[in-house]
Protein backbone atom coordinates (compact mmCIF):
# COMPACT_ATOMS: atom_id res chain seq x y z
CA UNK A 1 0.00 0.00 0.00
CA UNK A 2 2.69 2.71 0.90
CA UNK A 3 5.85 3.09 -1.24
CA UNK A 4 8.63 2.88 1.80
CA UNK A 5 10.78 0.24 0.92
CA UNK A 6 12.03 -2.31 3.04
CA UNK A 7 15.14 -0.69 4.42
CA UNK A 8 13.11 2.35 5.20
CA UNK A 9 12.49 3.30 9.22
CA UNK A 10 9.01 1.84 10.13
CA UNK A 11 8.61 5.08 12.72
CA UNK A 12 10.58 8.47 11.50
CA UNK A 13 10.02 11.81 13.74
CA UNK A 14 12.05 14.67 12.45
CA UNK A 15 12.10 18.20 14.18
CA UNK A 16 9.37 17.51 16.63
CA UNK A 17 8.77 20.42 18.98
CA UNK A 18 6.04 20.30 21.89
CA UNK A 19 4.76 23.16 24.30
CA UNK A 20 2.28 23.08 27.28
CA UNK A 21 2.00 26.55 27.56
CA UNK A 22 5.37 27.87 28.38
CA UNK A 23 7.01 24.14 29.11
CA UNK A 24 8.98 23.05 25.68
CA UNK A 25 8.44 19.12 26.71
CA UNK A 26 9.99 18.20 23.25
CA UNK A 27 12.89 19.87 22.08
CA UNK A 28 14.03 19.37 18.12
CA UNK A 29 13.51 15.71 18.70
CA UNK A 30 14.91 13.67 15.60
CA UNK A 31 14.05 9.62 16.16
CA UNK A 32 13.88 6.61 13.52
CA UNK A 33 12.84 3.36 14.46
CA UNK A 34 13.24 0.46 12.07
CA UNK A 35 11.46 -2.89 10.95
CA UNK A 36 11.56 -5.20 14.10
CA UNK A 37 13.70 -2.78 16.52
CA UNK A 38 13.04 -2.12 20.07
CA UNK A 39 14.16 0.84 21.20
CA UNK A 40 13.70 1.55 24.91
CA UNK A 41 13.43 5.30 26.45
CA UNK A 42 14.68 6.38 29.30
CA UNK A 43 15.12 9.32 31.66
CA UNK A 44 14.11 10.49 35.09
CA UNK A 45 10.04 11.79 35.27
CA UNK A 46 9.75 15.30 33.71
CA UNK A 47 12.26 14.49 30.85
CA UNK A 48 9.18 13.62 28.14
CA UNK A 49 9.53 10.48 27.59
CA UNK A 50 5.79 9.85 27.97
CA UNK A 51 5.10 12.71 26.12
CA UNK A 52 7.31 11.60 23.21
CA UNK A 53 5.76 8.04 23.09
CA UNK A 54 1.84 9.12 22.81
CA UNK A 55 3.18 11.57 20.12
CA UNK A 56 3.67 8.58 17.79
CA UNK A 57 0.02 7.77 17.93
CA UNK A 58 -0.99 11.16 18.38
CA UNK A 59 -2.66 10.62 21.60
CA UNK A 60 -0.36 13.98 22.28
CA UNK A 61 -0.68 16.58 19.01
CA UNK A 62 2.51 18.35 18.27
CA UNK A 63 3.36 21.68 17.07
CA UNK A 64 6.16 21.44 15.15
CA UNK A 65 7.60 18.72 13.05
CA UNK A 66 7.03 15.52 11.33
CA UNK A 67 5.81 12.12 12.48
CA UNK A 68 5.93 9.53 9.94
CA UNK A 69 4.77 5.86 9.97
CA UNK A 70 5.51 3.29 7.60
CA UNK A 71 6.23 6.02 5.15
CA UNK A 72 2.57 8.12 5.92
CA UNK A 73 2.82 11.15 7.50
CA UNK A 74 0.31 10.88 10.88
CA UNK A 75 -2.90 12.97 9.72
CA UNK A 76 -3.79 15.65 12.09
CA UNK A 77 -7.49 13.93 13.00
CA UNK A 78 -10.62 12.14 11.89
CA UNK A 79 -10.62 8.54 10.00
CA UNK A 80 -7.40 8.97 8.73
CA UNK A 81 -5.89 9.54 11.72
CA UNK A 82 -8.01 6.55 13.21
CA UNK A 83 -6.85 4.16 10.50
CA UNK A 84 -3.18 4.94 11.49
CA UNK A 85 -3.63 4.47 15.22
CA UNK A 86 -5.21 0.76 14.70
CA UNK A 87 -1.76 0.14 13.02
CA UNK A 88 0.04 1.59 16.22
CA UNK A 89 -0.67 -0.75 19.49
CA UNK A 90 -0.56 1.24 22.48
CA UNK A 91 0.15 -0.43 26.32
CA UNK A 92 -0.42 1.89 28.98
CA UNK A 93 0.76 2.62 32.58
CA UNK A 94 -2.73 2.22 34.18
CA UNK A 95 -3.64 -0.39 32.03
CA UNK A 96 -6.84 1.12 30.37
CA UNK A 97 -9.52 -1.73 30.07
CA UNK A 98 -12.60 -1.01 29.65
CA UNK A 99 -14.12 -1.17 32.70
CA UNK A 100 -17.63 -2.45 30.97
CA UNK A 101 -16.14 -5.10 29.36
CA UNK A 102 -15.14 -8.55 29.90
CA UNK A 103 -11.82 -9.60 29.27
CA UNK A 104 -12.78 -11.49 26.01
CA UNK A 105 -14.42 -8.59 24.70
CA UNK A 106 -11.75 -6.26 25.49
CA UNK A 107 -9.51 -8.28 23.37
CA UNK A 108 -12.12 -8.53 20.30
CA UNK A 109 -13.21 -5.03 20.50
CA UNK A 110 -11.05 -3.44 17.84
CA UNK A 111 -11.15 -6.38 15.65
CA UNK A 112 -14.70 -6.42 15.19
CA UNK A 113 -15.65 -2.53 15.44
CA UNK A 114 -12.49 -1.32 13.45
CA UNK A 115 -11.27 -4.19 11.48
CA UNK A 116 -14.67 -5.11 10.75
CA UNK A 117 -13.91 -9.23 11.50
CA UNK A 118 -16.44 -11.20 12.45
CA UNK A 119 -17.50 -12.36 16.19
CA UNK A 120 -16.32 -15.63 15.67
CA UNK A 121 -12.92 -15.07 13.93
CA UNK A 122 -12.16 -11.93 16.38
CA UNK A 123 -12.91 -14.57 19.80
CA UNK A 124 -10.54 -17.56 18.01
CA UNK A 125 -7.68 -15.42 18.09
CA UNK A 126 -8.71 -13.22 21.10
CA UNK A 127 -8.56 -16.99 22.97
CA UNK A 128 -5.56 -17.59 21.16
CA UNK A 129 -3.77 -14.11 22.42
CA UNK A 130 -5.03 -14.60 25.91
CA UNK A 131 -3.80 -17.80 26.36
CA UNK A 132 -0.08 -16.65 24.82
CA UNK A 133 -0.36 -14.41 27.60
CA UNK A 134 -1.29 -16.80 30.52
CA UNK A 135 -4.66 -15.46 30.99
CA UNK A 136 -6.65 -17.37 29.00
CA UNK A 137 -8.40 -18.92 31.63
CA UNK A 138 -9.91 -15.50 33.22
CA UNK A 139 -11.50 -14.45 29.57
CA UNK A 140 -14.92 -14.20 30.99
CA UNK A 141 -14.15 -12.20 33.97
CA UNK A 142 -14.11 -8.24 34.21
CA UNK A 143 -11.46 -6.48 34.44
CA UNK A 144 -11.13 -5.27 38.46
CA UNK A 145 -11.37 -9.17 38.50
CA UNK A 146 -7.63 -9.46 37.40
CA UNK A 147 -4.24 -8.36 39.06
CA UNK A 148 -2.28 -5.58 37.87
CA UNK A 149 0.25 -7.70 35.89
CA UNK A 150 -3.31 -9.79 34.63
CA UNK A 151 -4.08 -7.14 34.05
CA UNK A 152 -1.52 -5.56 32.14
CA UNK A 153 -1.01 -8.49 29.31
CA UNK A 154 -4.34 -8.66 28.88
CA UNK A 155 -3.92 -4.89 27.36
CA UNK A 156 -0.51 -6.57 25.45
CA UNK A 157 -3.22 -8.87 24.22
CA UNK A 158 -5.74 -6.66 23.13
CA UNK A 159 -3.29 -4.61 21.43
CA UNK A 160 -1.69 -7.98 19.51
CA UNK A 161 -5.17 -8.68 18.14
CA UNK A 162 -5.12 -5.60 15.87
CA UNK A 163 -1.41 -7.12 14.51
CA UNK A 164 -0.36 -3.94 14.98
CA UNK A 165 3.10 -2.80 12.89
CA UNK A 166 4.43 -1.14 15.85
CA UNK A 167 3.82 -1.51 19.65
CA UNK A 168 4.25 1.92 21.78
CA UNK A 169 4.60 0.63 25.67
CA UNK A 170 3.99 3.37 27.92
CA UNK A 171 5.43 2.67 31.35
CA UNK A 172 4.30 -0.46 31.32
CA UNK A 173 4.97 -1.72 34.45
CA UNK A 174 5.09 1.64 36.77
CA UNK A 175 1.83 0.63 38.40
CA UNK A 176 2.32 -2.73 38.87
CA UNK A 177 3.91 -4.60 42.31
CA UNK A 178 7.35 -5.55 42.32
CA UNK A 179 6.65 -9.28 41.84
CA UNK A 180 3.89 -9.17 38.72
CA UNK A 181 6.86 -6.88 36.85
CA UNK A 182 8.36 -9.94 35.56
CA UNK A 183 5.01 -11.69 34.11
CA UNK A 184 4.92 -8.67 31.88
CA UNK A 185 8.03 -8.19 31.21
CA UNK A 186 8.58 -11.66 29.88
CA UNK A 187 5.45 -11.41 27.28
CA UNK A 188 7.18 -8.36 25.65
CA UNK A 189 10.68 -10.19 25.78
CA UNK A 190 9.10 -13.15 24.21
CA UNK A 191 7.66 -9.83 21.47
CA UNK A 192 10.88 -8.38 21.25
CA UNK A 193 12.48 -12.08 20.28
CA UNK A 194 9.74 -12.46 17.58
CA UNK A 195 10.80 -9.45 15.58
CA UNK A 196 7.96 -7.01 16.76
CA UNK A 197 8.72 -3.49 16.27
CA UNK A 198 8.37 -1.69 20.03
CA UNK A 199 9.56 1.48 21.34
CA UNK A 200 8.92 1.09 25.53
CA UNK A 201 9.33 3.93 28.14
CA UNK A 202 10.55 2.15 30.68
CA UNK A 203 12.24 2.27 34.16
CA UNK A 204 13.41 -1.36 34.11
CA UNK A 205 17.24 -1.10 33.24
CA UNK A 206 16.82 -5.03 33.23
CA UNK A 207 14.93 -5.22 30.45
CA UNK A 208 16.48 -2.63 28.49
CA UNK A 209 19.78 -4.43 28.40
CA UNK A 210 18.04 -7.89 27.97
CA UNK A 211 15.67 -7.29 25.04
CA UNK A 212 16.79 -3.46 23.19
CA UNK A 213 18.31 -2.83 20.15
CA UNK A 214 19.06 0.60 21.41
CA UNK A 215 18.37 2.52 24.26
CA UNK A 216 17.65 6.49 23.97
CA UNK A 217 18.09 8.29 26.84
CA UNK A 218 16.18 11.92 27.10
CA UNK A 219 16.88 14.78 29.82
CA UNK A 220 14.95 18.19 29.74
CA UNK A 221 12.74 17.35 26.74
CA UNK A 222 15.82 16.61 24.36
CA UNK A 223 17.02 13.34 23.53
CA UNK A 224 20.60 13.29 25.04
CA UNK A 225 21.72 10.07 23.88
CA UNK A 226 21.33 7.30 21.75
CA UNK A 227 22.53 4.34 21.56
CA UNK A 228 23.44 0.09 21.56
CA UNK A 229 22.66 -1.06 25.49
CA UNK A 230 25.55 -2.79 26.10
CA UNK A 231 27.65 0.94 25.34
CA UNK A 232 24.51 3.26 27.01
CA UNK A 233 24.66 0.88 30.49
CA UNK A 234 29.11 0.61 30.60
CA UNK A 235 29.76 3.46 28.60
CA UNK A 236 27.51 6.48 28.63
CA UNK A 237 29.02 9.77 26.77
CA UNK A 238 27.02 12.40 28.40
CA UNK A 239 27.17 13.75 31.80
CA UNK A 240 23.57 13.63 32.61
CA UNK A 241 23.38 9.70 31.52
CA UNK A 242 26.53 9.42 34.35
CA UNK A 243 24.46 10.75 36.54
CA UNK A 244 21.31 9.27 36.17
CA UNK A 245 22.62 6.06 35.90
CA UNK A 246 24.57 6.16 38.91
CA UNK A 247 21.90 7.11 41.11
CA UNK A 248 19.45 3.83 39.79
CA UNK A 249 22.03 1.60 39.33
CA UNK A 250 24.12 2.08 42.69
CA UNK A 251 21.06 0.07 44.78
CA UNK B 1 -65.93 7.02 48.69
CA UNK B 2 -68.92 7.28 46.52
CA UNK B 3 -67.10 9.89 44.64
CA UNK B 4 -64.63 7.68 43.40
CA UNK B 5 -66.37 5.87 41.34
CA UNK B 6 -68.75 8.61 40.37
CA UNK B 7 -65.34 9.74 38.41
CA UNK B 8 -63.76 6.52 38.42
CA UNK B 9 -63.45 7.38 34.33
CA UNK B 10 -62.05 11.25 34.72
CA UNK B 11 -59.25 9.79 37.41
CA UNK B 12 -58.36 6.70 35.20
CA UNK B 13 -57.73 8.85 32.28
CA UNK B 14 -56.45 11.53 34.03
CA UNK B 15 -53.64 8.73 35.86
CA UNK B 16 -53.36 7.45 32.18
CA UNK B 17 -52.41 11.01 30.62
CA UNK B 18 -50.07 11.59 33.29
CA UNK B 19 -48.20 8.48 32.46
CA UNK B 20 -47.96 9.04 29.19
CA UNK B 21 -46.85 12.60 29.46
CA UNK B 22 -44.46 10.93 31.47
CA UNK B 23 -43.14 8.34 29.49
CA UNK B 24 -43.26 9.85 26.19
CA UNK B 25 -41.37 13.32 27.27
CA UNK B 26 -39.18 11.02 29.03
CA UNK B 27 -37.93 8.88 25.87
CA UNK B 28 -37.73 12.05 23.89
CA UNK B 29 -35.57 14.14 26.75
CA UNK B 30 -33.51 10.87 27.53
CA UNK B 31 -32.36 10.84 23.60
CA UNK B 32 -32.23 14.46 22.90
CA UNK B 33 -30.36 15.06 26.57
CA UNK B 34 -27.92 12.03 25.38
CA UNK B 35 -27.09 13.38 22.13
CA UNK B 36 -26.88 16.98 23.59
CA UNK B 37 -24.54 15.61 25.91
CA UNK B 38 -22.77 14.08 23.12
CA UNK B 39 -22.40 17.34 20.99
CA UNK B 40 -20.92 19.22 24.82
CA UNK B 41 -18.34 16.70 25.03
CA UNK B 42 -17.81 16.84 20.68
CA UNK B 43 -14.24 18.30 19.69
CA UNK B 44 -16.40 20.51 17.07
CA UNK B 45 -16.90 23.66 18.01
CA UNK B 46 -20.39 25.22 16.29
CA UNK B 47 -21.53 21.51 17.97
CA UNK B 48 -20.86 22.15 21.34
CA UNK B 49 -21.71 26.08 21.22
CA UNK B 50 -25.13 24.90 19.89
CA UNK B 51 -25.64 22.41 22.83
CA UNK B 52 -24.62 24.77 25.64
CA UNK B 53 -27.35 27.21 23.92
CA UNK B 54 -29.93 24.52 23.88
CA UNK B 55 -29.08 23.85 27.02
CA UNK B 56 -28.87 26.92 29.18
CA UNK B 57 -31.87 28.36 27.32
CA UNK B 58 -33.91 25.82 28.79
CA UNK B 59 -32.41 24.55 32.05
CA UNK B 60 -32.66 28.55 32.78
CA UNK B 61 -36.24 29.19 31.86
CA UNK B 62 -39.25 28.06 33.98
CA UNK B 63 -41.26 25.33 32.71
CA UNK B 64 -44.40 27.58 32.39
CA UNK B 65 -42.79 29.86 30.10
CA UNK B 66 -41.40 26.90 27.82
CA UNK B 67 -45.54 25.54 27.88
CA UNK B 68 -46.47 29.34 26.63
CA UNK B 69 -44.33 29.45 24.18
CA UNK B 70 -45.11 25.99 22.77
CA UNK B 71 -48.46 26.52 22.65
CA UNK B 72 -49.39 29.98 22.62
CA UNK B 73 -46.04 32.18 21.46
CA UNK B 74 -45.21 29.83 18.24
CA UNK B 75 -48.56 30.82 16.82
CA UNK B 76 -47.12 33.39 15.64
CA UNK B 77 -44.43 31.97 13.84
CA UNK B 78 -47.43 30.53 12.16
CA UNK B 79 -46.62 27.19 13.53
CA UNK B 80 -48.92 24.88 16.32
CA UNK B 81 -48.87 21.51 17.57
CA UNK B 82 -51.14 19.05 16.52
CA UNK B 83 -52.87 18.96 19.90
CA UNK B 84 -52.41 20.09 23.34
CA UNK B 85 -51.15 16.67 24.43
CA UNK B 86 -48.32 17.33 21.98
CA UNK B 87 -47.55 20.48 23.00
CA UNK B 88 -46.83 19.23 26.50
CA UNK B 89 -44.78 16.18 25.64
CA UNK B 90 -42.39 18.91 23.59
CA UNK B 91 -42.96 21.16 26.51
CA UNK B 92 -41.36 18.65 29.25
CA UNK B 93 -39.27 16.93 26.58
CA UNK B 94 -36.94 19.42 25.67
CA UNK B 95 -37.33 21.05 29.11
CA UNK B 96 -35.87 17.70 30.65
CA UNK B 97 -33.36 17.22 27.97
CA UNK B 98 -31.51 20.02 29.18
CA UNK B 99 -31.29 18.17 32.76
CA UNK B 100 -30.60 14.42 31.19
CA UNK B 101 -27.64 16.39 29.10
CA UNK B 102 -26.16 17.51 32.15
CA UNK B 103 -26.33 14.82 34.33
CA UNK B 104 -25.09 12.65 31.20
CA UNK B 105 -22.28 14.59 30.96
CA UNK B 106 -21.43 14.45 34.50
CA UNK B 107 -21.32 10.48 33.86
CA UNK B 108 -19.19 11.31 30.35
CA UNK B 109 -16.85 13.25 33.10
CA UNK B 110 -16.43 10.68 35.71
CA UNK B 111 -15.51 7.85 33.08
CA UNK B 112 -11.21 8.16 33.70
CA UNK B 113 -9.62 9.83 30.37
CA UNK B 114 -7.24 6.35 30.07
CA UNK B 115 -10.36 4.63 28.89
CA UNK B 116 -11.49 7.07 25.87
CA UNK B 117 -7.71 6.90 25.35
CA UNK B 118 -7.30 3.17 25.01
CA UNK B 119 -10.43 3.03 22.60
CA UNK B 120 -9.12 5.70 20.08
CA UNK B 121 -5.47 3.67 20.47
CA UNK B 122 -6.88 1.24 18.78
CA UNK B 123 -8.54 3.06 16.22
CA UNK B 124 -12.01 3.64 17.14
CA UNK B 125 -13.45 7.17 15.72
CA UNK B 126 -14.96 9.72 18.55
CA UNK B 127 -18.34 8.36 17.62
CA UNK B 128 -17.62 4.87 18.01
CA UNK B 129 -15.68 5.60 21.38
CA UNK B 130 -18.84 7.61 22.49
CA UNK B 131 -21.04 4.92 22.00
CA UNK B 132 -19.17 1.82 22.39
CA UNK B 133 -17.23 2.49 25.79
CA UNK B 134 -17.66 6.00 27.37
CA UNK B 135 -21.58 6.27 27.22
CA UNK B 136 -22.30 2.84 28.37
CA UNK B 137 -19.60 3.63 31.48
CA UNK B 138 -21.38 7.28 31.90
CA UNK B 139 -24.93 5.82 31.84
CA UNK B 140 -23.81 3.38 34.69
CA UNK B 141 -22.60 6.45 36.93
CA UNK B 142 -25.72 8.31 36.21
CA UNK B 143 -28.79 6.16 37.13
CA UNK B 144 -29.26 7.79 40.58
CA UNK B 145 -29.39 11.37 38.96
CA UNK B 146 -31.45 10.06 36.48
CA UNK B 147 -33.73 8.81 38.36
CA UNK B 148 -34.21 12.39 40.11
CA UNK B 149 -34.99 14.13 36.91
CA UNK B 150 -37.46 11.40 35.99
CA UNK B 151 -39.00 11.72 39.33
CA UNK B 152 -39.24 15.54 38.47
CA UNK B 153 -40.64 15.10 35.39
CA UNK B 154 -43.25 13.16 36.39
CA UNK B 155 -44.63 15.64 38.79
CA UNK B 156 -43.81 18.77 36.00
CA UNK B 157 -46.19 16.96 33.74
CA UNK B 158 -48.98 18.94 36.22
CA UNK B 159 -48.32 22.53 34.94
CA UNK B 160 -49.65 20.77 31.98
CA UNK B 161 -52.82 20.85 33.43
CA UNK B 162 -52.69 24.91 33.07
CA UNK B 163 -52.63 24.35 29.36
CA UNK B 164 -56.21 22.05 28.55
CA UNK B 165 -54.63 18.65 29.28
CA UNK B 166 -56.55 16.82 31.42
CA UNK B 167 -53.91 14.93 33.50
CA UNK B 168 -54.24 14.41 37.62
CA UNK B 169 -53.71 17.64 38.43
CA UNK B 170 -56.00 19.09 36.00
CA UNK B 171 -58.75 15.91 37.61
CA UNK B 172 -57.92 17.36 41.18
CA UNK B 173 -58.99 20.93 40.25
CA UNK B 174 -62.30 19.78 38.90
CA UNK B 175 -63.07 17.09 41.51
CA UNK B 176 -62.28 19.57 44.20
CA UNK B 177 -64.58 22.22 42.47
CA UNK B 178 -67.73 19.66 42.23
CA UNK B 179 -66.57 17.42 45.55
CA UNK B 180 -66.15 20.75 47.91
CA UNK B 181 -67.23 18.80 50.96
CA UNK B 182 -65.09 15.74 50.42
CA UNK B 183 -61.40 17.70 49.49
CA UNK B 184 -58.79 15.84 51.86
CA UNK B 185 -59.85 12.28 50.26
CA UNK B 186 -59.78 13.96 46.79
CA UNK B 187 -56.28 15.13 47.64
CA UNK B 188 -55.48 11.99 48.97
CA UNK B 189 -56.85 9.94 45.79
CA UNK B 190 -54.84 12.37 43.57
CA UNK B 191 -51.52 12.02 45.41
CA UNK B 192 -51.57 8.47 45.61
CA UNK B 193 -52.57 8.03 41.62
CA UNK B 194 -48.98 10.00 41.69
CA UNK B 195 -46.97 7.83 44.46
CA UNK B 196 -48.39 5.23 41.91
CA UNK B 197 -45.75 6.80 39.26
CA UNK B 198 -42.99 7.82 41.42
CA UNK B 199 -42.76 5.36 44.19
CA UNK B 200 -42.03 2.04 42.28
CA UNK B 201 -39.80 4.48 39.84
CA UNK B 202 -37.61 4.94 43.17
CA UNK B 203 -37.50 1.29 43.49
CA UNK B 204 -36.72 0.45 40.18
CA UNK B 205 -33.83 3.05 39.86
CA UNK B 206 -32.45 1.62 42.93
CA UNK B 207 -32.33 -2.24 40.99
CA UNK B 208 -31.23 -0.90 37.79
CA UNK B 209 -27.99 0.68 39.70
CA UNK B 210 -27.19 -2.66 41.67
CA UNK B 211 -27.62 -4.36 38.33
CA UNK B 212 -25.31 -1.84 35.93
CA UNK B 213 -22.73 -1.35 38.82
CA UNK B 214 -19.41 -1.52 37.14
CA UNK B 215 -16.56 -3.01 39.16
CA UNK B 216 -13.64 -1.10 39.30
Amino acid sequence: MTSAAAGEPLVRLAGVNKWYGDLHVLQDIDLTIDRGEVVVVIGPSGSGKSTLCRTINRLESIEQGEITIDGTPLPAEGKALAALRSDVGMVFQSFNLFAHKTILENVMLGPVKVRGKSKADAEKRARELLDRVGVGHQADKVPAQLSGGQQQRVAIARALAMDPKVMLFDEPTSALDPEMINEVLDVMTSLAREGMTMVVVTHEMGFARRAANRVVFMDGGRIVESSDPETFFTAPSSDRAKDFLSKILNH
Amino acid sequence: MQFISDNSDLLWSAFLTTLSLAVLSGLVALVLGTVLAAMRVSPVLPLRGLATFFVETFRNTPLTVVFFFLVFGIVQLDLQFPSRFTAAVAALGLYTAAFVCEAVRSGINAVPPGQAEAARALGLGFGQTLTTVVLPQAFRTVVPPLGNVWIALAKNTSIAAGFATTELTAALQRLTNSNGNQILLVFAVIVLAYLVITLPSAWAIRVIERKVAIIR
